[in-house]
């Protein structure tokens, strides 16, 4: 769509949906979006809420069903009914993890320490040694921050630590795609910053394409290469953060963007 | 009324003969029992559009049927009726698969609540991380599930403790039936009935400080 505006190399797109149809029952939240993402950019999706940006990032993980269009990450389609589940495959045969997600309200596993919280994934799924997804652990632990929590167990943790582990949990699996879906709306203002800035250190990673859903429009204008502001279930402006977050020539970004610097 | 404490000791290895009789039958039976709450719980598990509508609505029919006819009859069924299908299993088998198909009907039910009580986010958490459904149940959702089970089944497993003198119907030499016996022979009543009592207690307390403990513990 916008590779060349954005002085991308023009390769073959990472993230793909072409006229994408959601629907709960009568109600529309996804509307014949198109969106093309090439690998290695880094997305913000802003707008009102309902305006389905959320639902976006469930779809390319597989979350949700939709009834029209087709989605493709990394070359491989997600079905219309989902990503479903995966059936026991064999012992051995590893699993490829293209997309990682990081959700609002975390959801670690409260019945396992942080450290398990981590390696869980990377051994059953990956099927690496018990070695190998200590180590893992151990080194996302550390770019996050928290290699002192390992034993402890989520309920030990604020909130801005909890994200942080959910954030090296999803980063073990050494994802192609991340996805994070709001994920300080649900902290302390003063807990905003430390996840905010482990975010931050992600996005100098190269090769790892990264979409946002976000309020933060100054997190967002920092680390994004390119913003997509969504109303109704469709994208409505589409360019680089200058273009969307401070010179908006749309009326109706102008006037959202109003909104959440009156707040 | 007089208590013979001699008498009282000379009757113990029988008695205590009839309670390894029932404690053998509930262990037994409450695994059973365990084993098909889980299978049924999970088979009335709710997917939008999927297969399972028919697994899900033959579990809710043994769940309904197996809590709505009386446990004695469905012994009198499993161990006079089947014989005459040819099927003939001892008496201590009967009575365990009686225990276990009664009471896994009941322990379905609350394995179903506890199930539904692990957040969607868990589920959802467990998808983006691409387990396969064995590895969600068994590594996320069993283990949050079990954990408020816990008393439940602590309950269950005294119930069924407690229900068994029913099993003297169809012929088990449990500690009832056995205490019935000393008495039917000795014409003394208190001191087998008495005994037979103590060790139903013996047994009751102690699983329930257990149980207990185990709840304690699980709470980190």
């Amino acid at each position: 769509m916008s590779d060349l505006a954005h002085g991308l190399p023009l390769s073959a797109p990472q993230i793909v949906l072409k006229q994408v149809v959601k629907q709960f029952g009568s109600n529309r939240v996804i509307d014949h979006l198109d969106l093309s993402i090439p690998q290695g950019q880094k997305v913000a999706l802003i707008g009102p809420s309902g305006s389905g940006k959320s639902t976006v990032l469930r779809l390319i993980k597989g979350l949700e069903t939709y009834q029209q269009g087709s989605i493709e990450v990394a070359g491989s389609s997600v079905p219309t009914r989902g990503g479903g589940w995966r059936w026991p495959g064999s012992k051995k045969a590893p699993v490829v993890h293209r997309v990682g997600m990081v959700f609002q309200q975390f959801n670690l596993f409260p019945h396992l320490t942080v450290q398990e919280n981590v390696t869980e994934a990377p051994f059953r799924v990956l099927k690496l040694t018990r070695e190998e997804a200590l180590a893992r652990a151990h080194q996302y632990l550390g770019l996050v921050g928290l290699s002192h929590k390992a034993d402890a167990y989520p309920a030990q943790l604020s909130g801005g630590q909890q994200q942080r582990v959910a954030i090296a949990r999803a980063l073990a699996m050494r994802p192609q795609v991340m996805l994070f879906d709001e994920v300080t709306s649900a902290l302390d203002p003063e807990l905003v910053g430390e996840v905010l800035a482990v975010i931050r250190a992600i996005a100098h990673e190269q090769q790892m394409t990264m979409l946002l859903v976000t309020h933060e429009m100054k997190f967002a204008q920092d680390i994004a290469d390119r913003v997509l502001f969504m109303e109704a279930g469709k994208i409505v402006a589409d360019g680089s953060p200058e273009q969307i977050l401070i010179n908006p020539d749309n009326a109706r970004t102008r006037r959202f963007l109003n909104r959440v610097e009156q707040r | 009324m007089n208590f013979d404490v001699a008498f009282a000791w000379s009757i113990m290895p029988e008695l205590f003969q009839g309670l390894l009789v029932t404690m053998q039958v509930v262990v037994l039976g409450f695994l059973l029992a365990v084993l098909i709450g889980l299978i049924l719980a999970i088979a009335q598990r709710k997917r939008a559009g999927s297969v399972n509508s028919l697994t899900r609505r033959l579990s809710s029919a043994y769940v309904s049927f197996f809590r709505n006819t009386p446990l004695m009859v469905q012994l009198y069924v499993l161990f006079f009726a089947l014989p005459l299908a040819g099927i003939t299993l001892p008496a201590i088998s009967t009575g365990v698969i009686g225990l276990g198909l009664y009471y896994g009907a009941y322990i379905a039910e609350s394995f179903r609540g506890a199930i539904e009580g692990v957040p969607a986010g868990q589920w959802e958490a467990a998808r983006a991380l691409d387990f396969d459904t064995a590895t969600t149940w068994q590594r996320i959702v069993l283990p949050q599930a079990l954990k408020p089970m816990l008393p439940v089944l602590g309950n269950y497993l005294i119930g069924m403790f407690k229900e068994t003198p029913l099993l003297a119907v169809i012929t088990i030499p449990e500690l009832f039936q056995a205490a019935k016996q000393i008495a039917g022979m000795t014409y003394r009543y208190n001191e087998p009935y008495t005994v037979m009592a103590l060790m139903f207690l013996a047994i009751s307390v102690p699983t329930s400080l257990l149980f207990k403990y185990f709840e304690r513990r699980s709470h980190v």
